[in-house]
Parts: structure tokens; C-alpha cells; sequence
């Protein structure tokens, strides 16, 4: 007999095929109490395709009852051979590609690029003043964009849907704001060796003032929205535990070390692009838990309005890209309504009156620069941790080779170690909270 | 190193390695007038650094090469950019890495990224490398540590024992580099289907590509296209 209430279960369980069990849950406890589960370990196979796997990120748990006693992780299926195809473009192309890898942080790919680049053109210190504020100002307006994703995808993964509407729903404002500076929302390829491809619009500036506040206010309603409440902190209290010496075990780094007590933040600690001399607070929390990299995601939302704030205060004109003209882009793009395209200026001038300009141009647009042979390692803070970028030249036209090191793809490492020994539930939380991405983890 | 006219660093003249490449654009002979035929690129070799190198890098070297048996380890010492590269004999490997995060002096705790380079005419031959990125949060300094191996002994110690974060992105390198990591207990591919064969970011393996038609006219797959 079952102890099920449904008068319609059918009250026999044995059958030729063996026991059956009603897939209600209905004889949990006698199932149990019949020992016949204990010793019997399941299999289950989570993604590639499934909408709480952050994209194609495929989880193999074994698992006994609810309690997962193995997790591997099999990754890959985003892999489009980024740093392959950078090595047949030139050294100007190759933002194009890795601006692609990790697609919620666009302008962090380009810069560590870039910076990687400059170095070993010996640049670094030639970069206009303009162009390295407005790269930090797109930087940390990228910080809250990708941020909010982190929230609404993993607002929805634990059903907290009012993160997720939120979140998107303020994504799109930055992604808008993206959009009339660099023509995409997405994959903007806007930082260029050098600076970047284009001023910004006049009226932006005055449109990136106007969200701030707005956003101020929003942070506030999300804190009693999501933050404040009960079931949210009680899903993320003490999941996927990753102390400090495990993570720096594991290279992992960003908002999951920053949670477990390192203040590792290299905009603090090894600043770039001038990172210096802005005002701001490194979050860090001291549990190491998913609400811990939760509080301190929150909190970095707010350090990046202080940082753009000052941005927008230290705007002067001026140009933005470097002055040397062997290396600047020589086309002063134009942004229309369908993104970044060549100014019509420009083509009458090179097309209509200096031939020496159209031979500039050509030379420079398709062999591209020489860089000096040598290799560069560059690494900054992106929204995930390091994303260091290994470039190697050999004195050509195109890279010899152009490494990510994206943080999505080491911190990802750290999934096994934070998801053995608890429940199939808190294997969704602990994956969410590494905020993995997988264009950055595949490249 | 020397400085040019403008006060950039240029990196030395090499004039007594192999030719590696000549001309542009495959144009020879009588039909070049446009002189880039006698273009020749030679092969790069390491060349090692003089010391003083000033800043931080002798202070480090010097108490790294203190431990036994480090000294002999190394191949070449390079700076450049402000970076310090250290070449490293592939047996002593593990236990400079060792040294690198634990003597207080070094203290790099994190590796922070392993990343295979083909240098496809390496002079010595050995063209598969291997750049292991150290961080140190106690001096807040960078030193990359490279080692490399030909492509018919790709072999190279594991770093896991030091670095456990080692693991994923040696199984890259091998994926990609076809390099070797002894002792790694999971050595599959990572990025490229399982029944892949061959290691795509070798130099000496195609990109790959169709010709595309645009407006008439054809356009070759990128890496058959005109080199600069």
C-alpha cells in the first residue's frame, strides 16, 4: 500500500519491472525508510541548454537524494577561436573580435587589448586625457550593465522575477546609453590602440548626468526590493562557501575574493588608465558566501556612479586619440542612425582634394601599424576580476598570438569546490554567484 | 636597447639568424617595382638582458637564484617593457614555481594565466611556449616565467602541485598547443570537441575559410589573403 492521499494513485508499486515510484514525492519517507535509495548515486546531466546554466555551461552532478556528491563541468560549445582569428587581422581589427568574447563586458575586452597593445607600441603615456577618462567613464557604466545582468538572471534563477524585470528593465538605460556613444549596444569595438574611435556625442554627457540619479534611486529600491527581503537572503546565506586561500588557490579573483575578505582590486592595486586618482571604495565582504558576492556586487554598483560622476567632471575637450598619425585611425568616423561609419568629410577630402591623405589612409586601413617585437601582459579589473590580456608581436602587421585570460573562465574552476557536499538547489546559486559568462569562458 | 629619434625604446638589430621571410605581397623579380621584394625578416632570438636591469628585477632575481639549484635553471632573463620574463628549464620548472610562492621575498600567490605562444621559427628550435603570468598581492609586481619545448618532446611538468588554478588552463594549452603537462591527471581538451584532431592554435594550422562573393567580386578567406 502507499501513504499517498491521491485517490486516483494506483495503490500497487510493485510491477515486472521492478518498484515503481510515484513521481509526486507522495513515498519519499517510505522509500527511504525502506533503505532501497541510499546507496544509489544518479547521474544527471544539467545544460548545455538550460536557463539556469548562465548559457551553454553543461554541469555533470552526480547526486544521491538531493545532495550532490560529484560536479564536473564541461564547457566549450561557445568556442569560436577568437584568439585564432585575431592572429590573420591587423592589430586595429582585433578589438572587433574580442570585444566579442565576454559579451556583458564589451569595453573590458577592448581595453585590456589595448593596453596591451600600447605598451608595446610605448604609447602608454602618449594616450590623451580625454580619451582615458571616457574609457574609465564606458568602463564602469559596463560595471553596472553587466552587474544588473548578473542581478536579473540570477534574480531569476532563484525566482526573485522582480530582480530580473528590474535589472533588464535598467540594463536597457546604460545599453541606450551605449548605443548613442558607439552605434551598438553590444560588441562596440570603441577602444582602439591608441584611444578610442570616436568623441563622444555632444549631448551625452548631459544624458550619462541625467541617469545617474535615477540609478542612485533605483540601487535604493532594489535594497528594499531584493535585498531586504527574507527569502532572497535566505536562499544565498551560506551557499557555495570559497574562502580566501581556496580562491587564490584556484586563481580566483574579482567579487568572489573580494566577498571572501582580500581587497584585491587591481583598479586600487595595480591601477591603469589613470584609475589613480579617482575617488572610490573597494567592497569587500568577509563570509565568502553567495550573499556576501551579492552585498559586494550591490555595493560596487554604487562605487562605479561615484567613479563615473567624477568622470563626467574632469570631461575636457580635447582629442582622443593619440597624436601619432602613423598609428591613429585616420578616418573621423561619424555615428548614423545605423552605428559607426566613415565620416562623409573625411571620404570627399580623401576621394576629392589630397591624394597623399587617400594613400595615408589606404596604407594605414589595410596593412595596418607595425608593432615593436615583444610580448605584454595587461590585466584590469572587469566586472567578473582579472581579465588579463598576454599580446605578442613580432614586429608585423598583425598579432602573433592575443591570450585572454577571462575571469569567467578560471573563476568557473571553483564550481566543483563550492557545489560538492550541498543540494541540487544550491548548485543554481553557487554557479550564479560566480556570474560566469560563457562567450568569455568558450572564447 | 637603444632609442630611436622620437625616444621609443627599439629592441636590438638581429643580423645573424636564419632568414625566416622575404619580401611583401609574394611579388620577386623583375615584375617588383615597387622594392619590397628585398624585404627579409629574420628569426627573433631571445636575447637576454645585461643587468643592472634598475627597478625591483635584481632584488627578485637575486633571491630567487639563492635557492639551490635555481641559478642553473634559468636560460635567459629578459626585460622588456618594464616586464621580466624568466626562462625557465622545463625539469626545473615545478620547483621554481615553488620558490616564486613561498620565499617571502618573491611571494607571487596567484598564478594568474598560462598561455601557450608558437613562435613557429624559434631559432632554437624549441617553438612551443609556455608564459606562466605570476601576481604577487604582498609586493603588487608581475613576473612572467616561460618555458618552452619542441614540438616532437612537447613535455612540460604540471604546475598544479604549486598552482591548483593551473588545471583548466593547462588543458587549454594542450588543446590548443598540443603541449604535454605531465602529470596532470585530466589532460583532455577543453574548448574543441573531444574527437578533434590536431591543435588548432599552432601556427602550422589553418585558419580555415571559404572565398566570399561581394559585388562581384571574390574575396579569399582571411589567412589567404595578402600578408603585410
Amino acid at each position: 500500500m502507499t501513504t499517498t492521499d491521491n485517490p486516483t494513485a494506483s495503490p500497487y508499486t510493485d510491477t515486472t519491472e521492478g518498484r515503481v515510484f510515484t513521481v509526486t514525492g507522495g513515498d519519499w519517507e517510505e522509500t527511504l525508510g525502506r533503505g532501497e535509495i541510499g546507496d544509489e548515486r544518479i547521474v544527471v546531466n544539467m545544460g548545455p541548454q538550460h536557463p539556469s546554466t548562465h548559457g551553454v555551461l553543461r554541469l555533470v552532478l552526480e547526486i544521491e537524494g538531493e545532495s550532490v556528491t560529484d560536479c564536473r563541468l564541461v564547457i566549450g560549445y561557445l568556442h569560436t577561436g577568437i584568439e585564432k582569428s585575431c592572429e590573420y587581422r591587423t592589430w586595429t581589427q582585433a578589438t572587433t573580435f574580442l570585444t566579442r568574447c565576454d559579451y556583458l563586458s564589451p569595453f573590458y575586452n577592448e581595453c585590456a587589448y589595448v593596453l596591451g597593445v600600447e605598451k608595446l607600441l610605448g604609447i602608454a603615456d602618449e594616450i590623451p586625457q580625454r580619451a582615458q577618462v571616457i574609457r574609465v567613464m564606458m568602463m564602469e557604466l559596463c560595471r553596472i550593465s553587466s552587474h544588473l545582468t548578473w542581478l536579473a538572471t540570477g534574480g531569476m534563477e532563484i525566482g526573485a522575477l522582480t530582480a530580473m524585470t528590474n535589472g533588464f528593465r535598467d540594463k536597457e538605460l546604460v545599453l541606450d546609453i551605449f548605443e548613442m556613444v558607439t552605434g551598438s549596444r553590444m560588441n562596440h569595438a570603441y577602444f582602439r590602440p591608441g584611444g578610442v574611435a570616436i568623441d563622444l556625442p555632444p549631448d551625452a554627457p548631459a544624458k550619462i548626468r541625467e541617469f545617474l540619479p535615477y540609478f542612485h534611486k533605483k540601487l535604493d529600491e532594489y535594497d528594499v526590493l531584493v535585498t531586504g527581503t527574507a527569502p532572497v537572503r535566505g536562499r544565498l546565506l551560506d551557499v557555495g562557501h570559497l574562502d580566501a586561500q581556496g580562491a587564490l588557490a584556484l586563481g580566483v579573483t574579482g567579487p568572489l575574493l573580494r566577498a571572501a575578505g582580500v581587497p584585491w582590486d587591481l583598479r586600487k592595486t595595480m591601477p591603469y588608465c589613470g584609475y589613480e586618482t579617482y575617488d572610490f571604495d573597494v567592497a569587500v565582504a568577509q563570509e565568502g558566501d553567495s550573499w556576501a558576492r551579492y552585498l559586494v556586487r550591490m555595493r560596487e554598483m554604487r562605487e562605479s556612479l561615484r567613479i563615473i560622476e567624477q568622470c563626467l567632471d574632469r570631461l575636457e575637450p580635447g582629442p582622443v586619440m593619440v597624436g601619432d598619425k602613423k598609428i591613429g585611425w585616420p578616418a573621423q568616423l561619424s555615428l548614423g542612425a545605423d552605428g559607426l561609419g566613415n565620416s562623409l568629410d573625411h571620404i570627399k577630402h580623401i576621394m576629392g582634394t589630397s591624394m597623399e591623405a587617400l594613400i595615408h589612409h589606404f596604407k594605414l586601413v589595410t596593412e595596418g601599424f607595425r608593432v615593436p617585437a615583444g610580448q605584454a601582459y595587461t590585466a584590469i579589473e572587469s566586472p567578473r576580476g582579472e581579465l588579463g590580456c598576454h599580446v605578442v608581436s613580432d614586429g608585423g602587421t598583425r598579432p602573433v598570438r592575443v591570450h585572454l585570460r577571462d575571469p569567467s573562465f578560471v573563476n568557473l574552476q571553483s564550481a566543483p569546490a563550492m557545489c560538492i557536499g550541498t543540494f541540487v538547489a544550491d548548485v543554481i546559486v553557487s554557479v550564479a554567484s560566480i556570474d560566469p559568462v560563457m562567450g568569455g569562458v568558450d572564447r | 636597447m637603444t632609442e630611436s629619434p622620437s625616444g621609443r625604446q627599439l629592441l636590438p638589430v638581429v643580423t645573424n639568424t636564419p632568414v625566416v621571410e622575404t619580401g611583401m605581397f609574394g611579388v620577386h623579380g623583375p615584375g617588383d617595382t615597387s622594392g619590397f621584394g628585398g624585404l627579409v625578416r629574420r628569426a627573433r632570438p631571445i636575447i637576454p638582458t645585461p643587468q643592472p636591469w634598475g627597478s625591483w628585477f635584481d632584488d627578485a632575481y637575486a633571491a630567487f637564484t639563492a635557492h639551490e639549484g635555481m641559478a642553473d635553471a634559468v636560460e635567459a632573463v629578459v626585460i622588456e617593457h618594464g616586464e621580466m620574463t624568466i626562462h625557465i628549464k622545463r625539469e626545473s620548472l615545478v620547483a621554481a614555481l615553488q620558490v616564486m610562492r613561498d620565499d617571502p621575498a618573491l611571494a607571487f600567490q596567484l598564478l594568474s594565466s598560462l598561455s601557450g605562444v608558437d613562435y613557429l621559427d624559434d631559432t632554437t628550435g624549441r617553438r612551443l611556449h609556455v608564459a606562466y603570468h605570476l601576481t604577487s598581492l604582498t609586493h603588487l609586481r608581475r613576473l612572467r616565467v616561460e618555458v618552452s619545448v619542441s614540438v616532437d618532446d612537447p613535455h612540460i611538468p604540471s604546475a598544479i602541485p604549486v598552482y591548483p588554478t593551473a588545471d583548466w588552463q593547462e588543458r587549454e594549452t594542450w588543446d590548443m598547443f598540443g603541449v604535454v603537462f605531465d602529470g596532470h591527471e585530466g589532460l583532455t581538451r577543453i574548448l574543441m570537441p573531444d574527437d578533434w584532431v590536431g591543435h588548432p592554435q599552432r601556427k602550422d594550422y589553418p585558419l580555415g575559410g571559404i572565398p566570399v562573393e561581394y559585388k562581384g567580386a571574390e574575396i579569399p578567406p582571411p589567412d589567404e589573403r595578402r600578408r603585410y
